[in-house]
């Protein structure tokens, strides 16, 4: 295309843009009145963000589908949590999910809010002032106590067959076949290059900590489960726990360098003394944002991808029908990337706090080789 | 409703989804260069290998990390009012 061509269209399409900020002046101003109640009303049919919402937070119940039976009355497909509630005055209450009905009842004076459960009089209000913690076992709770269960299972019965003597002179046979190699590659990629000498100590907290993000994240990708990872407030622990960890292996050579950085300048000692100390938190506050922005994307894109064929198929039979396969196609692809970032994400949580807890205690070395001079 | 308002309304879902999308530009450009250095230098020197595959994994990680800021970023422009 000339350049002149470019300009005219460019010239065109600004006009047309400008010309739409006109506005409309009415004599009576009823039309917005009486267009907002309709848009605010119940949306019918498929609503995409709640269905994304459903699945990215946390729940509890395991909802697996809905259906509609012939009397148009609305069936739920679930397995209900229990929930524990206490209020410093009404004390603790323990009852099933299923009694609040999806929403729709309340029960011993408490009622599912928007999100949250809050407490009602007999009338169904809500009766102010009383604060509920909420205690509940909820969809994560149980999901994370499965991911312990089987994590718990997997390595006793490997150490089990170790103790017994297999694979110690001999090849490893079965489940030490699977996890022989990840545990090597921790153990020798993570934990000896970051660490040194001293990777015997921090070797137990990393093998977990990549094993629990990895069994986690797996069952995450699995439809119909919970998503553990994804949740802000589990990335939270774990970054807490690793900034713990690093804060422990600290020394007086590591804060020496962060309040009196060597070789530096004097009138930029004070910008870097902030921004190292600044450092100090978001390193970990890095560490949680990035495991857990990367499994909600993943589960995000999923669930819209499939979304997709709901929405074309609301506007048009057929537009749903042939939606299908390219969607399917596109799910399983990004499927496929989500195990390697399942895999990525663990192997990158702790290889990061491998390489800060190294940082946290390396500078001794530095004065050792001046002092051997 | 003139086209302006309906424009104006929706600007915080716009401005929460172009943001995110120019992350994800900054993550692709980021991540393209490492990528880039990493195949060149395993051109140079095969042997290393495994040691470059391992760094460049590292720095694309951090990389996505700080990209996946700004796109948490956006989310939340949309979300919160």
């Amino acid at each position: 295309m000339s350049l002149r061509s470019v300009k005219y269209l460019l010239v065109l399409t600004l006009s047309l843009f400008a010309l739409s900020f006109s506005s409309d002046l009415f004599a009576q101003d009823t039309l917005s009145k009486e267009a907002k109640p309709a848009a605010e009303g119940k949306k019918e049919g498929f609503d995409a963000a709640e269905v994304i919402f459903g699945h990215i937070l946390d729940n509890h119940e395991y909802h697996f589908t809905s259906y509609h039976d012939e009397q148009g009355k609305e069936h739920h497909v679930s397995i209900p949590l229990p929930i524990i509630l206490y209020s410093k005055e009404r004390g603790l209450t323990a009852f099933l999910s299923s009694n609040f009905e999806h929403g729709e009842a309340n029960y011993h004076g408490y009622k599912i809010g928007n999100e949250k459960i809050i407490a009602v009089k007999e009338d169904g209000t809500e009766e102010a002032g009383i604060k509920v913690y909420d205690f509940s076992i909820t969809r994560n709770v149980v999901q994370m106590m499965i991911s312990l269960a089987f994590l718990t299972w997997l390595m006793l019965s490997i150490a089990a067959s170790y103790k017994k003597g297999l694979g110690v002179t001999s090849a490893p046979k079965g489940k030490q076949n699977l996890l022989e190699p990840v545990i090597t590659f921790v153990r020798d990629e993570v934990a000896k290059p970051n660490l040194g000498h001293k990777y015997e100590r921090y070797l137990p907290y990393l093998l977990t900590t990549f094993f629990f993000i990895l069994v986690n994240n797996i069952f995450g990708l699995i439809p119909g489960t919970a998503n553990v990872t994804g949740n802000i407030a589990f990335t939270v622990v774990l970054g807490l726990i690793s900034f713990v960890v690093i804060l422990f292996s600290t020394n007086k050579h590591f804060w020496g360098h962060i309040f009196n950085p060597p070789g530096v300048p004097g009138f930029v000692k004070p910008i870097l003394i902030l921004v190292e100390f600044l450092g100090v938190f978001i390193k970990p506050f890095a560490l949680i944002i990035r495991l857990f922005a990367n499994m909600v994307a993943g589960h995000i894109i999923i669930i819209c991808l499939i979304s997709l064929i709901f929405i074309f198929g609301q506007m048009n039979a057929f537009a749903g029908w042939g939606t299908t396969p390219v969607a399917i196609g596109f799910t399983v692809f990004i499927y496929f990337i989500e195990v390697l970032v399942a895999f990525l994400q663990a192997f990158i949580f702790t290889n990061l706090t491998a390489v800060f807890i190294g940082a946290a205690f390396e500078g001794e070395d530095h004065h050792e080789e001046t002092a051997h001079l | 409703m003139s086209l302006s308002t309906i424009l104006l309304d929706g600007t915080a879902n716009a401005g929460g989804a172009i943001g995110a999308g120019l992350a994800a530009i900054g993550a692709g450009l980021g991540i393209g260069q490492i990528g880039k250095g990493a195949v060149e230098s395993i051109a140079r020197q095969p042997e290393a290998m495994n040691d470059i595959r391992a760094n460049m994994i590292l720095a694309a990680a951090l990389v996505e990390g700080a990209a996946l800021f700004g796109i948490i970023v956006g989310f939340l422009a949309m979300v919160l009012k």
